[in-house]
């Protein structure tokens, strides 16, 4: 079965100038109630996404970017719980406002979401073409006869071979690589409108890596699928990306387009990340280091949080907490912000110094 | 390469000649072996005073097992390791004890490297204690300049490892490494689970601590840009054999193994816009239990000469260029000449097949 091409969605006459985003994640705070405290790993992140594009969420660990995946989709268990004010808006709705029946009709048909890890997503004892086939069984209940015969279909479109034979195997008794191709045709045989992917390529070699990167940008083309990539690598983002937010302790520190964003780096987080990848054919004496480590969710400083590994840092970052300032009017829907007080005060720039972390 | 000398190396830190470590598959009631998983097969190289070596490839090519193997913790199959003039294979338990104080190991996961219920302070001193280098205050004050060294205050010998951070961690495993003045010490993918910020800073301290005392690394990673920053030269892993071996320069620059030219086009390069060719291998790698016949990497291979040779004759390691070794019979020059090819079934002769530049390689199939 051919894979069903998706249409643009036509642009009613009166809205040309402003195409909704597929996505929009608006002040999203997720925080986790734990005895030690409350760990608020997700902060106040606002980001959209258009349709048809790949936006990459980037940020080391611990900077929220997995728990923003998994509240999209309401998938955040106690003690972590999305607090109020919080909205999530997809075709109209706020799926945080939804009713958990309602929401089990968008979540894995219109928003799907591949994860890091496909041997702990899939479930071992069916068959993965079952399991593929759950999906269509379940949301547009489909028969058992069809629904089989589109997972055959999805499997061939995602590139394992022979997948009329393979669709009979159990996730054990394929190799990394092929477990997240089935990861992924079971998020794309609803053809969904936003695939939320979190760190899809980590767990696997670079060569198989390339293989799954350049099956999503494939897939997305063919599909229309807006899609949320979530990595620490931002050598896949350079590569798959077309607009990127950056996070930091659990806040959106920057955001860009990917030429801008490693072209020009506005927070001085982001500048410090791309200065320490070692990166192939640029050899140097040594590599630049952003010093000390990230501070617990339970305790995010007042003011910057980047403040003590900043080399820009002086009183007003530990006095004002820094807004997400807008660096260029936003053109064609990618308006560059930065949540960095030089924003305010370039002249700062010229005052780089040790940073307070620096001097252990 | 068998003939002991590697670029001139007269004698070497660590060599290491014809490395095996084969596992046996049981199968049955009795445990009958049913043939063997071949994890690392016929391996050489040599690591010279002071020289970092990268030991680079994917999950399941040896390389770890190799690091392993050349310290004993996995006993070899077959093979010599002559370590700073030491047949380490013959050596008896208490000999090998006091060797291993000069080749130490400093491991991939900082979480589980480390005794939790142990003091910082007290995992450093073991090495101390163990080799009866120092004790009592000699051996705390020696603690303490170690942590220093690694870059880690004096104060924290007091803490447990669960209190420090990742990067902190590997500091703390980087120290103990270096309590008993090893010669040695084999890398095994010391920063891959760490932070692009901290991997780097724990890269810099690698670096620096052998400037300051002369150490030789065998580096073990599979992220060939960390390992492209830290090694003098690089060994190629695949399915347990050593395929490539050259000068990193020479290496990133004019990869000759066609292997090694899609392994370095695949990684995503944080430069946009850089557009490059790139090889996408198609499938995956072989089993070791079964690997393929002939050149390991022959079903794989997109080299424009691949021809029924390459699926029947196993192509020796050999000198491309001068340091610069390759296991592949259609790069010339071979000493597998053309005829001994065509007896095998060989329809297309040697060519030099290089890409345009290190990540850039040459599209596949461009001839045939």
């Amino acid at each position: 079965m051919p894979i069903p091409a998706r249409l643009p969605p036509a642009a009613p006459a009166a809205y040309t100038t402003a195409v909704p985003p597929a996505l929009s994640v608006q002040d999203l705070r997720t925080y986790f109630h734990t005895a030690a405290g409350v760990a608020r790993s997700v902060d106040g992140v606002s980001f959209d996404v258009d349709a048809g594009e790949t936006l990459g969420v980037v940020g080391e660990s611990g900077c929220g970017k997995s728990v923003t995946a998994l509240s999209i989709l309401r998938l955040i268990r106690p003690p972590g719980r999305i607090e109020a004010g919080s909205q999530i808006l997809f075709e109209g709705q706020d799926l945080l406002a939804l009713p958990e029946r309602e929401l089990r009709r968008v979540r894995g048909n219109r928003v799907a979401m591949i994860f890091q890890e496909p041997m702990t997503a899939l479930n071992p004892v069916f068959t993965v073409g079952d399991q593929i086939a759950e999906v269509p069984r379940v949301h547009e209940r489909a028969g058992r006869r069809q629904a089989w015969d589109r997972a055959v279909a999805m499997l061939e479109a995602v590139g394992i071979p022979d997948p009329a034979r393979r669709a009979r195997e159990y996730p054990h008794q394929l190799s990394g690589g092929m477990r997240q191709r089935v990861m992924i045709a079971m998020a794309l045989v609803m053809n969904p409108a936003v695939v939320i992917a979190d760190e899809p390529t980590t767990a696997l070699d670079v060569t198989i890596q390339a293989q799954v990167l350049e099956l999503l940008a494939d897939m997305q083309r063919r599909l229309g699928t807006a899609l949320v990539l979530i990595t620490h690598d931002l050598g896949v983002v350079a590569e798959v990306a077309r607009r990127v937010v950056v996070m930091y302790a659990g806040e959106v520190v920057e955001t860009a387009t990917v030429a801008e964003l490693f072209s020009t780096p506005q927070h001085p987080y982001t500048e410090g990340l791309l200065a320490a990848i070692p990166r192939l054919g640029e050899r140097r004496e040594t590599l630049a280091t952003i010093p000390g480590s990230v501070p617990p969710a339970t305790a995010w400083p007042a003011g910057c949080r980047f403040r003590d590994r900043c080399p820009y840092a002086w009183e007003r970052c530990a006095e004002e907490h820094p807004p997400l300032y807008e660096i260029a009017p936003a053109g064609d829907g990618a308006g560059r912000r930065a949540r960095c007080h030089l924003a305010a005060e370039p002249a700062r720039r010229a005052g780089r110094h040790l940073p307070l972390a620096a001097a252990r | 390469m068998t003939d002991g000398t590697v670029d001139g190396m007269a004698a070497p830190l660590l060599r290491v000649r014809g490395l095996a470590k084969h596992y046996p598959v049981r199968r049955g009631l009795f445990g009958r072996a049913a043939g063997s998983v071949r994890a690392v097969h016929d391996v050489s190289f040599d690591l010279a005073a002071g020289e970092t070596l990268g030991l680079v490839g994917e999950s399941g090519c040896g390389k770890t097992t190799t690091g392993r193997a050349v310290l004993r913790l996995i006993e070899p199959t077959a093979g010599q390791v002559t370590f700073d003039g030491a047949d380490v294979r013959a050596l008896g338990a208490r000999d090998l004890r006091k060797l291993r104080r000069h080749m130490q190991l400093v491991f991939q996961d900082p979480f589980s490297s480390l005794n939790p219920r142990m003091t910082v302070g007290a995992t450093v001193r073991e090495g101390l204690t163990i080799h009866r280098l120092a004790e009592g205050a000699a051996a705390d004050r020696r603690v303490r300049e170690l942590l220093d060294e690694v870059g880690l205050r004096p104060e924290y010998a007091a803490r447990y490892p669960h209190e420090f951070s990742g990067g902190q961690r590997q500091r703390v495993g980087i120290a103990r490494a270096l309590a008993v003045e090893p010669k040695l010490i084999v890398c095994d993918e010391p920063v891959s689970a760490l932070d692009v910020s901290v991997q780097a800073q724990v890269v810099n301290l690698l670096v620096d601590l052998q400037r300051r005392r002369g150490l030789s690394y065998l580096f073990i990673a599979h992220d060939l840009s960390v390992v492209e920053h830290m090694a003098d030269r690089v060994a190629v892993m695949y399915l347990g054999k050593i395929v490539e071996l050259a000068t990193s320069r020479a290496l990133y620059a004019e990869p000759l193994m066609p292997y090694t030219q899609a392994l370095l086009s695949a990684i995503p390069v944080a430069r946009p816009g850089a557009r490059r060719q790139r090889i996408v291998l198609q499938g995956d790698v072989p089993s070791p239990a079964n690997p393929p016949t002939g050149c390991v990497f022959h079903p794989r291979c997109f080299h424009p000469a691949k021809d029924a040779a390459c699926a029947r004759l196993d192509p020796p390691l050999e000198e491309k260029a001068p340091g610069h070794w390759a296991a592949c019979l259609k790069q010339a020059p071979t000493a597998v000449d053309w005829a001994a090819q065509q007896a095998a079934g060989g329809t297309r002769p040697p060519e030099r097949f290089l890409p345009v530049l290190g990540t850039a390689p040459v599209a596949t199939g461009a001839a045939s």
